[in-house]
C-alpha cells in the first residue's frame, strides 16, 4: 500500500465519513457552543433571503421598500448582509471543503440514484432548492435554524417545524422513489 | 462572567472579532455535516427509504448532546437562557413551512446548509440546489405580501418552550427527550438491519457506552434544576455611561457597570413623574405604566393608560412581557410609594425583562407634581408607607384630572433622563431568519 500511495487512483479513494453519532455528538457540541457564546444557534437558509435582498435592493431599490418581507431585510438604509448568518454561510462552505479535501472528497460530479441521468438529477437538485428554499423562509428557518438550533432550546414551534418536515419528505418518498432507487 | 457574551450576540462593524467568531462556528458547521456524509444526497434521501438513517442520527444526536450541554449549563448559572434565542412558535406558516421543506428535501436531497457541504465539495447537484434555493427564497419575497397577515399572525405564540406547554421542569422535558432519542436510535438500527440489510454486530459497542453517560448527564441536567430567582438577580449587570465634556477636546466617555442594588441605591432606575410623563410623547419609546398596587387602590385613582397587576401576580404576566411588546417598550412599575416597586424591579428584572424602571415616589408623588391644583384631593396625613397619601372623594380610577395631564400644559418639563433605551434583537432577526 505505501508503495502505491504515489498513484493518483489510489490517492484519491475518498476515506469513509465519520460514524453517524461521533459526528452528531461533534455537531452537538458546536451547536452548544454557539448557543452559550453567541446565544444564537446554526443556520444558513436566512442568508439565502438576504443575497437575494442585497441584489434586489441593488436594482430595484423602490421595490424593496414597497415589499413588506424585502422591507424587513433591507428596507430604506438597512444592508441585509448585516448579520451573523452571513459570514456563518460562508465559514460553512469553507468547512465543508475544507473537510472534503481533508477527507479526499472533493470531486467534480453529480450525486444521484442509481436510475436516472444526470439531467434529470440536475433539474431536480434545482427544482428541489427552489421548493425547500420557499418553505424555509416561510417557516421563518430551515433543518438547521429551526429542527436543530430551535429543537435544542425546546421552542415549542420548532419541533412542530421538524415532524413536518420529516412528514412531508416521508409523504412523498414512495412516490419519487425511482429517484432514488 | 454571564454567558451568551453580549459582544458575540450579533455581528458589528465596530468589532470585527464578531464576524471571526461566527465564521468560525459556520466553519465547524459546514465541517461536521461534510465529514458526517451530508455532502452526498444519496445518504440524505436514504432516510426516507429506510436503508440508511444517518440524517436521523446525527441530527438527534446533535441535539441530545446540544440539549443537555445547554440546559446544565442554565442549571448551573453560567448561561442566561434568557439571553438564548428561541425561535417564536408561528404555528401556522411553521407546519406549511415544514411540509414545504420536506418535499423539497426527497425532491432534491438535501437541505440548505447540506447543500453547502455539497457544492463546497464539487457536486454538481448540490451547486444546483443552492441556486434553487436562491430562487425559492426570491420567490419567497416577492409573493409573501399576498399572505402577510396570515403569515405574521396565524398560530403565533412568542417565545415558547416545551415544558411551558406540557407544564414540566425543563430537566424533566430534556431527559424525555434524552430517552425518545435513544428508543429512535434503537429503532432507526432496527430499520437499517432489515430495509438496508446492515449487519449491525460491526457496529462499535462505544456506542452503548456514550447512550449511558448521554442519560448519566441528562438524569444530573434533571437534578441540578433551574436557577432561582435570587440567583438570577445577583448576577445581573448594568452598564451607563457618563459624558464628562472637555475643553477643547473630546469629551471623555465612562462606561461604568453596576449591579441591581447598585442600580437602587444610586437610584439610576428611578424616573421622575416629568420623565414618566414625557416619554409617552417620545417617539423612539413605547412606555407601558405597571401598576403592582391592589385592585382597590388601582380602582381609586391610577394613572391613565396604567396597566393594574397586583405584586403578587406578576409572575404570571412575565411571558408574555418577554415576548409580547415591541423591542422598544419601556415599564414604568408604579406603587403608592416605592417599596412595592422596587420589589416588583427586581422581580422583572431578574426575569430578564428589559427596560424596567420604577415611578420616582410612586402614585403619591405622581399627584403632588401633577394634581396640584385639583381641590377634590386632600392629603392624608394618617398614610403609612407604600400607601396612598390622598383621600379620595369616590373611585374615579383614571378619571381625576391628574391622570392625564395636558401634554399642551405640561409642554416643557425639565428632567434628568434615566431611561437608557436597551433594544432587543428584532422578532425577524435571529435563527435562520
Amino acid at each position: 500500500m505505501t508503495a502505491q500511495t504515489k498513484n493518483s487512483l489510489i490517492s484519491q479513494t475518498p476515506k469513509p465519513f465519520v460514524h453517524p453519532y461521533f459526528g452528531g455528538m461533534v455537531l452537538g457540541i458546536v451547536l452548544f457552543l454557539a448557543l452559550f457564546l453567541t446565544g444564537n444557534g446554526l443556520g444558513s437558509s436566512g442568508a439565502t433571503s438576504r443575497f437575494v435582498a442585497a441584489v434586489e435592493d441593488q436594482i430595484a431599490p423602490a421595490h424593496v421598500d414597497r415589499t413588506p418581507y424585502l422591507l424587513k431585510l433591507a428596507g430604506g438604509d438597512k444592508n441585509p448582509l448585516d448579520d451573523w448568518i452571513v459570514p456563518v454561510y460562508f465559514g460553512a462552505l469553507l468547512g465543508g471543503f475544507t473537510s472534503g479535501m481533508l477527507g479526499r472528497r472533493v470531486k467534480l460530479e453529480t450525486t444521484k440514484g442509481p436510475n436516472i441521468s444526470n439531467r434529470t438529477r440536475w433539474l431536480m437538485a434545482f427544482l428541489g432548492g427552489v421548493i425547500f428554499l420557499y418553505g424555509a423562509r416561510m417557516a421563518r428557518g430551515c433543518t438547521s435554524g429551526q429542527a436543530l438550533s430551535g429543537g435544542t432550546t425546546l421552542a415549542a414551534g420548532s419541533w412542530a417545524i421538524m415532524f413536518a418536515i420529516f412528514g412531508g419528505a416521508y409523504a412523498l418518498a414512495y412516490f419519487v422513489r425511482k429517484l432514488w432507487n | 462572567m454571564q454567558f451568551p457574551l453580549p459582544q458575540f450576540v450579533a455581528v458589528s462593524a465596530s468589532n470585527p472579532w464578531t464576524y471571526v467568531v461566527f465564521g468560525l462556528i459556520g466553519f465547524a458547521f459546514g465541517f461536521t455535516l461534510e465529514m458526517s456524509g451530508f455532502g452526498d444526497s444519496r445518504k440524505l434521501a436514504a432516510q426516507f427509504y429506510f436503508t440508511e438513517m444517518t440524517v436521523l442520527k446525527v441530527m438527534f444526536t446533535a441535539i441530545v448532546t446540544a440539549m443537555v450541554l445547554l440546559f446544565g449549563a442554565v442549571g448551573l448559572g453560567i448561561l442566561n437562557f434568557n439571553q438564548v434565542w428561541v425561535n417564536p412558535t408561528y404555528l401556522s406558516s411553521g407546519i406549511l413551512g415544514g411540509l414545504i421543506m420536506g418535499v423539497g428535501f426527497i425532491v432534491g436531497g438535501f437541505c440548505p446548509t447540506t447543500s453547502l457541504a455539497s457544492a463546497s465539495t464539487g457536486k454538481i447537484d448540490g451547486m444546483l440546489f443552492m441556486l434553487g434555493g436562491f430562487v425559492g427564497a426570491f420567490l419567497f419575497g416577492e409573493t409573501e405580501q399576498y399572505f402577510d397577515g396570515w403569515y405574521t399572525n396565524s398560530g403565533y405564540f412568542g417565545r415558547i418552550t416545551l415544558d411551558q406547554v406540557f407544564h414540566l421542569p425543563i430537566g424533566v422535558v430534556v431527559l424525555l427527550i434524552v430517552l425518545m432519542a435513544l428508543f429512535m436510535f434503537w429503532g432507526a438500527e432496527q430499520l437499517e438491519r432489515i430495509f438496508g440489510k446492515k449487519d449491525l454486530s460491526t457496529e462499535p459497542k462505544l456506542r452503548i457506552a456514550g447512550a449511558g453517560a448521554l442519560f448519566v448527564i441528562a438524569v444530573a441536567v434533571v437534578l441540578i434544576g433551574s436557577p432561582n430567582l435570587t440567583d438570577k438577580y445577583n448576577r445581573l449587570t448594568f452598564t451607563r455611561t457618563e459624558t464628562i465634556p472637555q475643553l477643547n477636546a473630546d469629551p471623555i466617555v465612562n462606561t461604568l457597570t453596576y449591579t441591581a442594588d447598585e442600580m437602587i441605591a444610586n437610584r439610576l432606575v428611578f424616573v421622575s413623574p416629568a420623565e414618566a410623563f414625557k416619554s409617552k410623547y417620545n417617539q423612539a419609546m413605547n412606555p407601558v405604566y405597571l401598576d403592582v398596587r391592589s385592585e382597590a387602590d388601582y380602582n381609586l385613582y391610577h394613572i391613565e393608560d396604567a396597566v393594574n397587576v397586583p405584586l403578587e401576580r406578576i409572575d404570571e404576566v412575565i411571558p408574555v412581557l418577554l415576548t409580547e411588546p415591541p423591542a422598544n417598550t419601556v415599564f414604568v412599575v408604579t406603587s403608592n410609594d416605592e417599596t412595592a416597586a422596587v420589589q416588583a424591579w427586581k422581580i422583572l428584572s431578574a426575569s430578564s425583562v428589559a427596560n424596567v424602571y420604577i415611578l420616582e415616589g410612586g402614585v403619591n408623588n405622581w399627584i403632588t407634581f401633577f394634581g396640584e391644583t385639583d381641590k377634590t384631593l386632600q392629603a392624608n396625613p394618617n398614610a403609612g408607607d407604600d400607601q396612598l397619601g390622598f383621600i379620595f372623594p369616590a373611585a374615579l380610577g383614571d378619571r381625576y384630572e391628574s391622570c392625564s395631564p395636558s401634554p399642551i400644559e405640561y409642554e416643557k418639563l425639565e428632567f434628568e433622563a434615566k431611561i437608557i433605551l436597551q433594544l432587543k434583537r428584532d422578532k425577524s432577526g435571529g435563527g435562520c431568519g
